[in-house]
């Protein structure tokens, strides 16, 4: 139970995109169809997962030990450059239908900041293993579930009658910032904190 | 310590890159996806200026749906009836002809025949132009704007602006189609590059009403239409549009034309006393024709055009 409130919690309450403004690139830039947004959030869901995972051994296993925990920026970034191509070449062999429908999101990820975001904030958090890994899904699924909400928005403004001057960016960021006023709404439902306190960690 | 710490700094990120750096180029190998080969020698055959004019990404996108069967050989119209004849040997099929087409921009109105309504003094495009008020500097509002988001668009530099009015020069243009997307007057066709009777006009207001803007315009006043013996020539919405189809470039239309917007005369429309003259601004194409057309020189009219009418025939 306190797992899943967990991962409540990174989905919607400390979601990336709404409350923490991290990976705002992505959200504007491929918000115009759904079929694309579902692709690009499936894409992160992947990555984000398992750069939360590699990370937290690199920082772990590698900073802390060699006391040099301030260059966790520049070897995250390396991590995740060098994770996203490695998914990519592997899934072009080993599973190319997944390779297509990802296509050119999965090396746009690189340039994803959530991704970066996750591994960063698991580490101020001083998670664990298990709890880093649910916080990079959770924040995955919550940056999908915007981007998906946001394409659906956006195609259907498109499709209605709206002011000319509005068309395109004008009208994404008036949205986000829409989006953003209501997923605060979200805000207290859960308190990360104590819920982790509850697990005992 | 101070030494250690930059030294384990740069071992540990350092060994990382090497680290990451080496998985990556094993994985490359080992997650090596056989390519089709043909897909490279059909890229080699295209003309590389990724030009993006025959709706793939690139020209590395064409050669990839032309192996799958996607496209087909000739798709790629800057590369012409040459690249289509070397991919065709590729992927051992034969080529069919294409046409060549060329660009053609749709307007004469340069400063002296086209009035102005204001002085614009704005961003350098077209584009971004015709998003204000007014949409054009120029009366017209059908008009070539003259700002050159065309001349932008194009990457063979086959555009100019001159005199306010974009022209394409059909040597260089290879019909990749950036600029007549790119024009927010939607006035740059793509025409045959073989037919030189085109209508330099894309006013659809009525003829009043382009007079008084522009001494360059079409009136829609139907004469072309009357005039052409092979119905290609239509006034349609005040505009006279040809049907290259059914066009045979013979230029009868360009002769009646009272407002000379139609391209391709041959000869001037000769006056009973004064010789005519070969129309200075004749293709080059059918300079075999101007002799023929200067025979019947103190010829009636229609016999002057019917030399000229028969001459295109024999040339055909």
């Amino acid at each position: 139970m306190n797992y899943l409130l967990f991962i409540l919690a990174a989905v919607f309450v400390n979601n990336y995109i709404l409350s923490q403004f991290l990976g705002i690139c992505p959200f504007l830039g491929v918000s115009k169809k759904v079929e694309t947004a579902a692709g690009m959030g499936v894409a992160v869901i992947f990555v984000m997962t398992l750069a939360s995972a590699v990370t937290y051994f690199i920082y772990n296993l590698i900073l802390v030990k060699l006391n040099i925990t301030y260059l966790y920026n520049i070897a995250f970034i390396l991590v995740i450059a060098a994770l996203v191509q490695f998914v990519e070449m592997f899934l072009k062999k080993s599973a190319p239908a997944l390779y297509q429908s990802l296509g050119v999101y999965l090396p746009l990820i690189t340039t994803n900041c959530a991704v970066l975001g996750v591994a960063v904030s698991n580490m101020q958090a001083g998670y664990n293993f298990i709890l880093s890994v649910l916080n990079g899904f959770g924040g995955a699924v919550g940056f999908a579930v915007a981007i998906i909400l946001m394409a659906g928005i956006r195609e259907r403004v498109e499709e209605g009658d709206h002011p000319a001057a509005f068309n395109g960016f004008p009208f994404a960021l008036i949205t986000a910032g829409l989006m953003s006023i209501a997923f605060l709404g979200f805000q207290g439902l859960i308190s990360v904190s104590e819920v982790v306190k509850a697990m005992g960690l | 310590m101070d030494t250690q710490a930059i030294i384990f700094a740069i071992c540990s990120i350092g060994g990382l890159g090497i680290v990451f750096g080496a998985i990556l180029g094993y994985a490359s190998k080992i997650f090596a996806v056989d390519e089709d080969p043909r897909i490279g020698l059909v890229q080699e055959c295209l003309p590389g200026a990724n030009c993006g004019g025959c709706g793939f990404p690139g020209c590395g996108g064409l050669a990839k749906a032309i192996v799958e069967g996607k496209a087909p050989v000739n798709k790629c119209a800057p590369g012409g009836a040459k690249a289509a004849a070397a991919i065709a040997e590729v992927m051992g099929v034969t080529a069919e002809e294409t046409e060549p087409m060329v660009a053609f921009v749709k307007c004469v109105g340069t400063c002296e025949k086209a009035q102005n309504k204001y002085e614009y003094d704005g961003i350098d495009d077209c584009v971004m132009a015709s998003q204000l008020a007014g949409a054009s500097s120029k009366a017209c509002a059908y008009g070539c704007m003259g700002l050159g988001s065309c001349v932008k668009a194009c990457q063979f530099g086959a555009i100019k602006i001159e005199n306010g009015v974009a022209v394409i020069d059909p040597e260089v243009c290879v019909a990749c189609g950036k600029c007549v997307s790119t024009c927010p007057k939607h006035i740059i066709d793509l025409v045959p590059k073989k037919k030189k009777v085109k209508v330099q006009c894309s006013s659809k207001d009525m003829g009043k009403a382009v007079m008084s803007v522009c001494s360059a315009g079409c009136i829609g006043c139907k004469i072309c239409e009357k005039t052409c013996k092979f119905d290609a020539i239509h006034v349609i919405d005040n505009i006279a549009v040809i049907d290259y189809d059914k066009c045979k470039n013979c230029g009868m239309c360009a002769n009646k034309c009272p407002k000379k917007v139609i391209t391709g005369y041959r000869v001037e429309a000769p006056k009973p006393a004064a010789p005519a003259a070969p129309a200075a601004e004749a293709p080059k194409a059918e300079s075999a024709a101007a002799p023929a057309a200067e025979a019947p020189k103190a010829a009636e009219a229609p016999k002057a055009e019917a030399a000229a009418e028969a001459t295109e025939n024999k040339a055909e």
